[in-house]
């Protein structure tokens, strides 16, 4: 039921979006997230943008992710 | 995907599993609240990949399943009334209530549609102007304020004929009564990271300060998870006890203030009866006098026979983590995903269905 996916914001109109989904487009509200802006990820649930993804955080738990590994490795 | 396909990387999963193996010492009971947890822990053989001394456990983190045959046995009576369409979620129509389900009710010729967003039931109320509409609101923290939002669209365009039966719950309630029951000892909880988006993460952080049980909030990925679990037995094996966030993409520190106040605007919480559980103070929301021309429960006469549970399903003792899967006679046998018994076979983020379709050996 929470189930929501990435989706990239195309362009704007109003409350409504064209988001990109996995080569689809499709319209959404983002009445949830006003301060969307073109090119940002979303999070889309149930037609409604829920949260505006964070690059940079994205980045840090991938690069966060990578160190617990080569901890791992190092002891090893 | 991109924000996909990158937490997705087996060699990085690999290689965090070894190093949760490496921390682990000593043996855990940990919690996937959220039914879409358990479903990806199934999925990707998470809970064969961990070492043995971690148990995972699921929880009542699935809407369509915690929601009690009495609310189910309330949208079969509203489907039945005369110039009424029902619209809902795919997962709501199939749910067995106490003699009927929404689904045989359509086929009996109730007009029951299935949408993908409240947007879609505003859009059959704005055609179907001499109908009643009503949006069967099944859904957490996640999905109310989409259901706040249509509302309060209805409510600026005078759609008259929209209403909806809100069936909202909220999660932390459930969460301090499932501790505060004692009927599990868990030592760690895994906190559902679309929830969170919404409420940030302070409405969970009574689970480390008042339970001294270790939290983490997840993304759906098994990347996330696999963080999410290597922060729990980190924190369990240093004894620290807090709410960390292993999916700050998503979830960010206040969470969403926009989807908060729009929740709130509509809705007010209420005391809700959760299946196999019971009723928690708090835990549900209820239309706000303000929007009462829209909710269904008040401006509908809605008949309620006696709802009555089938005996032999033991859904309520797996919600509460209590039982698994395996212990229900009725499993794989007379209950499966094509004829559901109990609602966690027929919600396709069920603990059972998730079970069935990717549990693996019953070990």
């Amino acid at each position: 039921m929470c189930l929501a996916i990435p989706a990239l914001v195309k362009s704007i109109d109003g409350a409504m979006a064209q988001v990109e989904v996995g080569g689809v487009v499709r319209s959404v509200s983002i009445l949830l997230t006003p301060e969307v802006k073109d090119g940002d990820y979303i999070l889309l649930h149930t037609g409604y943008a829920i949260s505006i993804i964070d690059k940079d955080e994205a980045l840090k738990t991938l690069e966060m992710l990578q160190e617990l590994i080569d901890l791992e490795t190092n002891q090893v | 995907m991109k924000y996909i396909d990158e937490y997705r990387d087996t060699e990085l999963g690999k290689n965090l599993i070894k190093r949760i193996a490496e921390i682990s010492k000593r043996p855990v009971k940990l919690m996937e609240f959220c039914g879409g947890h358990t479903v990806s822990i199934l999925k990707h053989g998470i809970r064969q990949l961990l070492p043995s001394s971690i148990e995972m456990l699921s929880g009542p983190g699935c809407p369509v399943c915690v929601t009690p045959v009495a609310d189910i046995d309330k949208a079969i009576a509203l489907a039945r009334r005369p110039e009424t369409i029902i619209t809902t979620f795919g997962d709501m129509i199939r749910v067995p209530g106490s003699k009927s389900a929404l689904q045989k009710e359509k086929a009996d010729g109730a007009d029951v549609r299935i949408v993908y967003s409240t947007r879609d039931a505003i859009e059959i109320a704005r055609q179907n102007p001499l109908k009643s509409v009503v949006f069967i609101g099944v859904g957490f923290e996640t999905t109310a304020p989409t259901v706040a939002a249509s509302v309060m669209q209805a409510m600026n365009e005078g759609l008259t004929n929209y209403h909806i039966l809100s069936l909202h719950k909220l999660c932390p309630p459930v969460m301090k009564a499932l501790l505060l029951s004692h009927e599990i000892n868990l030592d760690g909880i895994i906190c559902p990271g679309h929830v969170c988006a919404i409420t940030g993460a302070r409405p969970f952080e009574f689970i480390a300060r008042e339970h001294n049980i270790a939290a983490a909030i997840s993304g759906f990925e098994p990347l996330d998870i696999l963080l999410a679990v290597e922060m729990l037995v980190n924190q369990i094996e240093s004894g620290r006890h807090a709410v960390e966030n292993a999916y700050p993409r998503v979830v960010h520190e206040d969470g969403n203030r926009h989807a908060i106040d729009i929740m709130a605007e509509v809705f007010e919480p209420s005391s809700s009866c959760w299946r196999g559980i019971g009723v928690i103070p708090e835990s549900g929301l209820r239309v706000k006098d303000k929007y009462r021309a829209f909710d269904a429960e008040k401006v509908f006469e809605i008949e309620q026979p006696v709802s009555k549970e089938n005996p032999a399903c033991i859904c309520g003792d797996i919600l509460r983590g209590v039982k698994g899967p395996y212990d229900c006679k009725l499993f794989g046998a007379a209950c499966d995903p094509g004829h559901p018994v109990g609602p966690c076979m027929v919600s396709a983020e069920g603990t059972c269905s998730a079970y069935y379709l990717y549990g693996g050996e019953n070990e």
